[in-house]
């Protein structure tokens, strides 16, 4: 579903994401561990679409079409999500107009209907249920005075709206008390099928208790210096990244 | 210009004189030596230093003091069917009161409305009483060329005590063949604990050039409410110099709200004077400005007591090579202790081209007070476009959204739900490129087709 090939990625100049590797196939969860500033979030950006980035060299290819061409709508159309690990505050626009408005484009692109304000509300209130979020918080402007956990539980909300086809969720799990993660995990875990793909990235272990990734990679100085099962996390949590760090220069 | 101006005074005094009271006419003769003195004013005066009328006076502007369009039958010419904005309607058309049964009306309740020129003849005391008393000739050059030729506009008063139900709304046309120089004269008084709304619309139905200067004064007594809209969606080609002056008492509240949709030049000038304790003044704006279009907000308050309150908010969108100015001055005398004072100017700029000149400026000599100012002039925040578009908007879509967003918090203020709907739905339309200039009134949508409001979701 995607595969990103010798991705080499800079900021002004700087290099960010160095030569990288990384194959998601259809139904599979990959977590992407990693100290900050190794590039975990440069790497989302880049596959969500925004363009403050220079791609060096490489591809990154999703269902088989060359995703760098493409712009950060269009992507996600076609299926692609990120879940900020800083969701914006917009005042004004509030989540209930907003995600109206992105899935009727959504399904323009698709060919489909779009769907009236009636259906809409009533799947909105499906998924809201889906995700444990109180009513009121969709009448709100996005995201703004909104707790931690609020805000990451309404960018499971959005996905759980848009239903894509490739999650890119960083850090989704920062900042939560135990029971906002257990909702947000649980979320994902309903949204998981057989045709679409995850990757959490994530700094602690503590979500793959309840988000059993297939894959773990680790990504340090831009440079996947590991990957393994699920077991990589927990030895990762146990010894740290110095470990990893150590084995790698051996 | 300023000397055909004043050898046609000397030519049309008679008619311009006309009936209008002993006292306005002493109050024009101080008004009219005053620009005989001052002229226009020009870039040299801070309050107009990025804001030049001087290539608009090139024009051989027409006048007509004597009413030509009497007997034009409006209904042919302008036709608003406000259909959920149930007002009292009135209109000027070329600067007069045009109207159907008589110029001026008493309701029961004592409320009088209509021609200010009437109201002379009819009520010389009620109007002598205050005209002239708010709006300082001396100060403001364009307020005295409009005292020295005032003859009508709209007069309303509103005795102690007196709810006005419905909104006053008062439609101001231009609408000639050939350039004309307006200058209507309103006068609004609100009585002790008295309660109006009124919605001022500024439309030209030509894309002649035209230039309209216009004097507002209003008055609100002890305790009294006025609300203060304005709506302005002139042509490429129309000059428009607004002159508010308010002038407010004890545990008044006076509310203002200028939306300029469009306009080739604009110029918003307000000056405001809180005289009583417990008194509340608000002063928002919004701009939407586009091509060369000009606007400028000048906002002066006068806390002249202790414990008073203001508020402003001015808000702008400019795109291509559209230009704002936003100037701001909140005066706390000494005296005036527990003054509350909040000042705001934001703009977004579309392009590399587009520019905002903010000015806002507290001066205060009192030291117990609580005040803040503030003004920005920046772009559309980056992040949140790439939020809305990781979502599947595309870019456009985004923009308009986040334009229509930020437009909203001055919208927002607009207390007359039907009021703040139309203008909300007319701020979408004006942001997504839909509305013209020639859309007859803009309190009324051409067309009564239901339109996609964003979902309510109190209402379900
Ligand atoms: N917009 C930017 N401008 C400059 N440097 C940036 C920008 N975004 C990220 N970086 C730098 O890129 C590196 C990787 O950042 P990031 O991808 O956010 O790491 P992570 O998500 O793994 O913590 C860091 O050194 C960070 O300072
Ligand atoms: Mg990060």
């Amino acid at each position: 579903m995607l595969s990103i090939k010798n991705l080499t990625v800079s900021i002004k100049g700087k290099t960010i994401i160095r030569g990288l590797n990384l194959e998601v196939k259809e139904g599979e969860v990959h977590a992407i561990m990693g100290p900050n500033g190794s590039g975990k979030s440069t790497l989302a950006s880049v596959i969500a679409g925004r363009d403050n980035y220079e791609v060096e060299e490489g591809e990154v290819l999703y269902n088989g079409q060359n995703l760098l061409e493409l712009p950060a709508e269009t992507r996600a159309r076609e299926g692609i999500f990120l879940g900020f690990q800083y969701p914006v505050e917009i005042p004004g626009v509030s989540i209930a107009n907003f995600m109206r408005t992105a899935l009727n484009e959504k399904r323009k692109y698709l060919g489909l209907e779009p769907l009236t304000g009636a259906e809409f509300l009533k799947l909105m209130e499906e998924k809201k249920k889906m995700v444990d979020i109180h009513s009121k918080l969709t009448n709100r402007s996005v995201n703004e005075g909104f707790s931690g956990g609020e805000k990451k539980k309404n960018e499971i909300f959005q996905m759980a709206l848009l239903e894509p086809r490739l999650a890119i969720l960083d850090e989704t799990d920062s900042g939560l008390d135990i029971d906002a993660l257990k909702v947000v995990a649980g979320g994902v875990n309903k949204l998981r099928r057989n045709d679409n793909a995850t990757v959490v990235i994530t700094h602690y272990q503590r979500l793959l208790d309840y988000i059993v990734p297939d894959h773990v990679h680790v990504l340090y100085e831009g440079y996947i210096i590991k990957s393994g099962g699920k077991e990589l996390a927990l030895e990762l949590e146990e010894k740290g990244y110095e470990w990893i760090k150590k084995e790698t220069v051996a | 210009m300023k000397d055909t101006l004043l050898d046609l005074y000397r030519k049309e005094q008679d008619a311009i004189r006309g009936k209008a009271t002993p006292l306005v006419n002493r109050m024009r003769d101080h008004a009219l030596s005053r620009f005989r003195k001052n002229g226009f004013p020009s870039t040299k005066k801070e309050s107009w230093r990025f804001t030049d009328l001087s290539p608009l006076l090139n024009t051989d502007f027409v006048f007509d003091f004597r009413n030509k369009s009497k007997n034009m039958d409006i209904d042919k010419i302008f036709t608003c069917d406000v259909y959920d904005l149930d007002t009292f309607s009135l209109t000027l058309l070329n600067g007069w009161y045009v109207y159907k049964n008589a110029p001026l009306t008493r309701l029961s309740n004592g409320t009088i409305i209509g021609s200010l020129a009437k109201a002379m003849e009819v009520y010389p005391d009620l109007v002598d009483e205050y005209i002239g008393k708010a709006a300082k000739t001396e100060a403001y050059e364009m307020a005295a060329l409009n005292t020295a030729f005032l003859q009508d506009g709209l007069f309303i008063y509103v005795p102690e005590g007196v709810k006005v139900e419905k909104p006053i709304q008062l439609i101001n046309i231009v609408n000639a063949e050939y350039p004309v120089f307006l200058q209507p004269r309103h006068l609004i008084v609100a009585q002790k604990d008295a309660d109006l709304t009124i919605v001022h619309c500024d439309h030209s139905l030509t894309h002649n050039v035209s230039f309209t200067n216009t004097v507002t004064e209003v008055y609100a007594e002890k305790g009294a409410r006025v609300d203060h809209y304005k709506v302005q969606n002139k042509g490429r080609n129309s000059a428009l110099v607004t002159n508010s002056f308010f002038h407010q008492k004890e545990n008044s509240h006076i509310s203002s709200n200028i939306i300029t949709l469009n306009g080739g030049f604009t110029k918003n000038i307000v000056d405001h004077t809180i005289s009583g304790s417990a008194a509340h003044a608000e002063h928002y704006g919004l701009y939407l400005v586009d091509s060369n279009q000009h606007v400028d907000n000048q906002v002066n308050i006068d806390h002249a007591t202790p414990g008073s309150r203001s508020d402003q908010l001015f808000k702008g969108i400019l795109d291509d090579e559209a230009k704002a100015v936003f100037s701001g001055k909140v005066m706390v005398r000494r005296h005036s202790q527990q003054t509350e004072a909040h000042q705001n100017n934001r703009n977004i700029l579309l392009t590399d081209e587009a520019k905002a000149n903010t000015q806002p400026h507290l001066e205060i000599y009192a030291d117990d007070v609580k005040c803040s100012h503030g003004a920005t002039v920046g772009q559309l925040d980056p992040d949140a476009m790439f939020y809305l578009r990781s979502r599947g908007l595309c870019e456009r879509t985004a923009r308009q959204m986040m334009m229509v967003a930020f437009a909203g918090e001055v919208v927002k203020k607009i207390s007359i739900e039907a009021l703040r709907n139309r203008i909300s739905h007319l701020v979408e339309k004006r942001l997504k490129g839909e509305l013209s200039i020639c859309d007859q009134c803009v309190l009324h949508c051409n067309s009564k087709e239901p339109t996609a409001f964003n979902i309510d979701l109190s209402k379900l």
